[in-house]
């Protein structure tokens, strides 16, 4: 009896060893628009925090949907319905009484086209803590700075904070766009093909810092390609025509990938 | 066979001459473009330039600032002037927040329901209601059955209601103009429906509901017929004590002495539409001038 229990101790410590515990669990989740448009069929996922998750897979397979259920985005769109769960550090945020506001502070989101605010550079990034409260200026510059840096854009901008954050080039608009999410101070980032429409340079930058990033946070990206995927992935989920077909390291996922359907995606054979 | 070298001919002609009017259909089509321009225009310069000729003797420091004499006659338009101003003011006070948040509703929250169609076909049939039956509508409700009498605050919320559906059409226009992504990016921050409105949305649409309130209110400041049951005075050399008093007004009095005053001086007439002309296009400049401010400030 004891042997037993120390050996089931030590798988467990193995276990955690291994992976913390994951963020983000898809439990059985379905989901439907109104039109009848099945999006997503029965998706198990496990997103784990401190590592890059990417969802990839040919366009308009419910990567952006997986993606904007984990902040409840989609509550925007009228008729839509969900099933299985989504749970976020155990518990389901869809449950009657979440706080959606709140639960969108936790977990914030960068948009494939930069869209800064129209107001100020500061004042895009002070936007989100403001609506929550906050109201120190000594705190409130402090976290214009720290987010600023960890976006690296603190450089290129800290002498115009004052300017239209429109003023900025595209991919300093996009840095912008994901400072602005670390300003809420999130628990974890979704990023929704973030450098569609950045050039090769901004693109690296925008990739370097999502390396940083994963020390602090639960990292997870739509990629804009499947380069992209190869490059930044941890993890890596393969999500083909509403289903997920496969998923694992991304070194095992992009080098021995075990369906078929992947390695025929990922070779370029279709998508 | 000997028409060959004719059809031959006419053919080249017929090239040549389609080729010629295609260019001269082009300047054709411009022409017409600038004679309709020049029919539209026209008649606003003739308008003006006819009242400011035959007006612009009877203006003087005593014609705006003086009280009306010797059966208006003579002297000036100063409590007509003030008159407007208070109604154009009394207007704004009542049309403003309601067009405004009515907008807000419509464009921000209303769902695409029967309930909503109904008020859009409410407001579009409003702006189509003749402004006489504003003006019969106020007498019934406002100074007959809300006892406010003939006052400048039975003439406001008469003219109110009349102004409501221009202010809520621009205002719901100029929300709906101001792009989506900025309220999903409000969204994704945390904010809640009303902050997204309230910090992002309106700031946006400002200048555009701004230029549909002076618009509405220019209009509310030029009627006559919804005032002349519900608070304009015929002759009143004084001005009101409270919003429960009648008051002259511009329009109004304009009506009064071109048709109701024998022997009235024509340039009294005229100077009389001049003024009421100067009142209503400032409101018109002041609206582009806004308009055109925010616009260079816009970042989208």
């Amino acid at each position: 009896m004891r042997r037993m229990d120390e050996w089931a101790n030590g798988r467990m410590n193995e276990f955690t060893n291994e992976r913390m515990t994951e963020k983000f669990l898809f439990d059985q989740v379905s989901y439907t628009y109104e039109d009848g448009i099945r999006a997503l069929r029965d998706v198990n996922l496990s997103i784990y925090p401190n590592e890059i998750t990417t969802i990839f897979g040919p366009a308009g397979g419910g990567k952006s949907t997986l993606l904007r259920l984990l902040n409840r985005l989609n509550d925007l769109i009228p008729g839509r319905r969900l099933e299985g769960r989504v749970l976020l550090d155990g518990e389901d945020i869809y449950a009657s009484g979440v706080d959606v506001h709140a639960l969108r502070r936790r977990v914030g989101m960068v948009f494939a086209t930069p869209v800064p605010l129209p107001m100020s550079i500061r004042q895009n990034l002070t936007y989100g803590p403001e609506l929550a409260g906050a109201r120190d200026r000594a705190r409130l510059d402090e976290l214009v700075e720290s987010s600023l840096r960890a976006a690296a854009l603190w450089d290129e901008v800290k002498d115009r904070l004052d300017e239209p954050g429109a003023a900025l080039s595209g991919g300093q608009q996009q840095r912008l766009c994901l400072a602005r999410t670390l300003a809420l101070e999130p628990e974890a980032i979704l990023l929704d093909e973030p450098t569609s429409g950045l050039d090769p340079i901004s693109t690296a930058k925008v990739e370097a810092s999502l390396q940083e990033l994963k020390q602090r946070y639960t990292v997870v990206i739509v990629p804009h390609s499947v380069q992209q995927a190869a490059r930044v992935a941890d993890h890596a989920v393969f999500v083909l025509q509403g289903e997920l077909v496969e998923e694992g390291s991304a070194e095992q996922l992009f080098t021995k990938p075990r369906d078929q359907r992947t390695e025929d995606y990922i070779t370029g054979r279709f998508g | 066979m000997d028409d060959f070298p004719a059809g031959e001919a006419v053919r080249t002609i017929i090239v040549i001459a389609m080729k010629i009017s295609r260019q001269i259909r082009q300047q054709l089509g411009f022409a017409l473009l600038g004679i309709t321009t020049v029919i539209v225009v026209l008649p606003i310069l003739l308008l003006v330039g006819y009242i400011v000729a035959q007006g612009a003797s009877a203006i003087s420091w005593d014609f705006i600032a003086a009280m009306p004499r010797d059966g208006m006659r003579a002297g000036g338009l100063w409590p007509a002037i003030v008159g407007t101003l208070l109604l154009t003011l009394g207007t704004a006070v009542f049309a403003v927040p309601v067009g405004v948040a009515v907008a807000v509703y419509l464009a921000e929250y209303a769902q695409d329901t029967l309930l909503t169609r109904i008020i859009r076909l409410a407001i579009v049939n409003l702006a189509g209601v003749p402004s006489v039956v504003y003006g019969l509508f106020g007498l019934g409700l406002f100074v007959i059955f809300l006892q406010f009498g003939a006052s400048i605050l039975a003439g406001s919320l008469t003219l109110a209601i009349m102004t409501l559906p221009v202010i809520i059409s621009t205002a719901e226009e100029a929300l709906r103009a101001v792009p989506q992504s900025f309220r999903i990016v409000s969204l994704s921050l945390g904010g809640t429906k009303w902050q997204t409105v309230r910090r992002v949305v309106l700031p946006q649409a400002l200048p555009g509901v701004l230029t549909g309130v002076i618009l509405g209110l220019e209009r509310a400041a030029g009627e006559t017929a919804p005032i002349l049951f519900t608070v304009a005075a015929f002759f009143l050399p004084r001005l009101p004590q409270s919003i429960f008093d009648q008051t002259m007004a511009l329009p109004y009095h304009l009506f009064v002495i071109s048709t109701q005053v024998p022997g009235m001086p024509v340039r009294i007439q005229y100077g009389t539409a001049l003024v009421l002309l100067i009142f209503v296009l400032s409101m018109n400049i002041v609206a582009a001038i806004t308009r055109s401010r925010f616009r260079a400030k816009r970042q989208w």
